[in-house]
């Protein structure tokens, strides 16, 4: 039934035209991957530091805070993880941003417009707060929030994300906020549940989304004729 | 009375479509941005625009952002409602498939 197929198709036509001019969908699953194996290199960093100073074990008293603390050797270490932090941060950015990249260029959709800058906007304001919430925490020396907070603000800025994107990323952001209150009640295992949520669920997630809407050449949006 | 009939001639045109489809979601958007959306050229996207600012189902407000001109698009009242009806016989015609 020609008519019939006919209005299936237009209606099919509404709805892309829909969604490729309110979400942003040149979101690549590589860029999953790559931010992913960041976490997991910074993971790994951060491991290594950790257990390098486990080993001096020189404790100080702290008159001000009531007790014993790893002077010196402990604000080094923070000073460490801080850098180990910030550079994963940006390379995972700067791969993430990448792939993305190539992908609006393969199939033609602007990298920079509205719909960039309402995904933009709409992100960046949890990971705000999540961001002055852990600094703070660090300032009151609460670091077992640190990894928790991480994976919790992460996971809402995902979910709120997720209607000015690919709707998938809902499901990833439900998972680092599952994990991230799992690692508000074992606290001290953080950098594990850090692994867990940003190097592991990324790779999965961007795995699954290249499967899904990458993997074939048919990512080209259909050219509209007459 | 057949659906068919009820479908709404202007809206024939995939681009057309396209146009209407981006406005009824957007409250706004520029010729650059739609031209980009809807992968068409110049002349052929000014020229379906004309046909539904000619019927009153999109508005055309022209600005300037510093110099350059900045035509941006909305949808009216009679084009929203158009569409809406477009729609139910699109899908009217989909479900008498079954």
């Amino acid at each position: 039934m020609d008519a019939q197929n006919q209005s299936l198709k237009d209606l099919q036509h509404i709805k892309q035209m829909m969604e490729r001019s309110t979400r942003f969908i040149s979101l690549s699953g590589l860029s999953g991957i790559s931010a992913g194996v960041c976490a997991l290199t910074g993971a790994w960093f951060a491991y290594s530091k950790l257990s390098l100073y486990n080993h001096e074990h020189t404790l100080f008293y702290n008159k001000d805070h009531g007790r014993y603390i790893f002077k010196d050797s402990m604000s080094l270490l923070i000073n460490d993880l801080l850098l180990i932090a910030s550079l994963t941060f940006i390379a995972a950015f700067i791969t993430a941003f990448l792939f993305t990249y190539l992908r609006s260029k393969k199939n033609g959709t602007p990298l920079w417009g509205t719909t960039t800058f309402r995904l933009f906007w709409n992100t960046i304001i949890p990971l705000v707060a999540g961001g002055l919430f852990l600094l703070r925490s660090i300032d009151l020396e609460q670091y077992g929030l640190i990894a928790p907070g991480c994976l919790i603000f992460y996971g809402l800025a995902l979910v709120n994300a997720s209607k000015y994107t690919l709707g998938e990323v809902r499901y990833l952001g439900y998972g680092q906020i599952f994990i991230g209150i799992i690692n508000l009640w074992m606290i001290g295992y953080g950098l594990y549940f850090w692994a867990a949520g940003f190097g592991v669920l990324h790779i999965v997630y961007g795995l699954l989304m290249w499967l899904k809407y990458e993997r074939e050449a048919s990512t080209q949006p259909p050219t509209i004729s007459e | 009375m057949n659906p068919i009939e009820n479908l709404n001639k202007t809206f024939d045109s995939r681009v057309r479509l396209g146009i209407m489809s981006t406005l009824m979601v957007n409250d706004q958007i520029n010729f650059n941005d739609l031209k980009q959306l809807i992968n068409v050229t110049d002349g052929n996207l000014a020229s379906h625009i004309k046909a539904l600012e000619e019927n009153g189902y999109i508005k055309v407000n022209k600005g300037f952002i510093g110099k350059k001109t900045n035509t941006t698009y909305t949808v009216t009242k009679v084009g929203k409602k158009a569409f809406e009806q477009h729609l139910a016989a699109l899908e009217k015609i989909i479900k008498g498939m079954k």
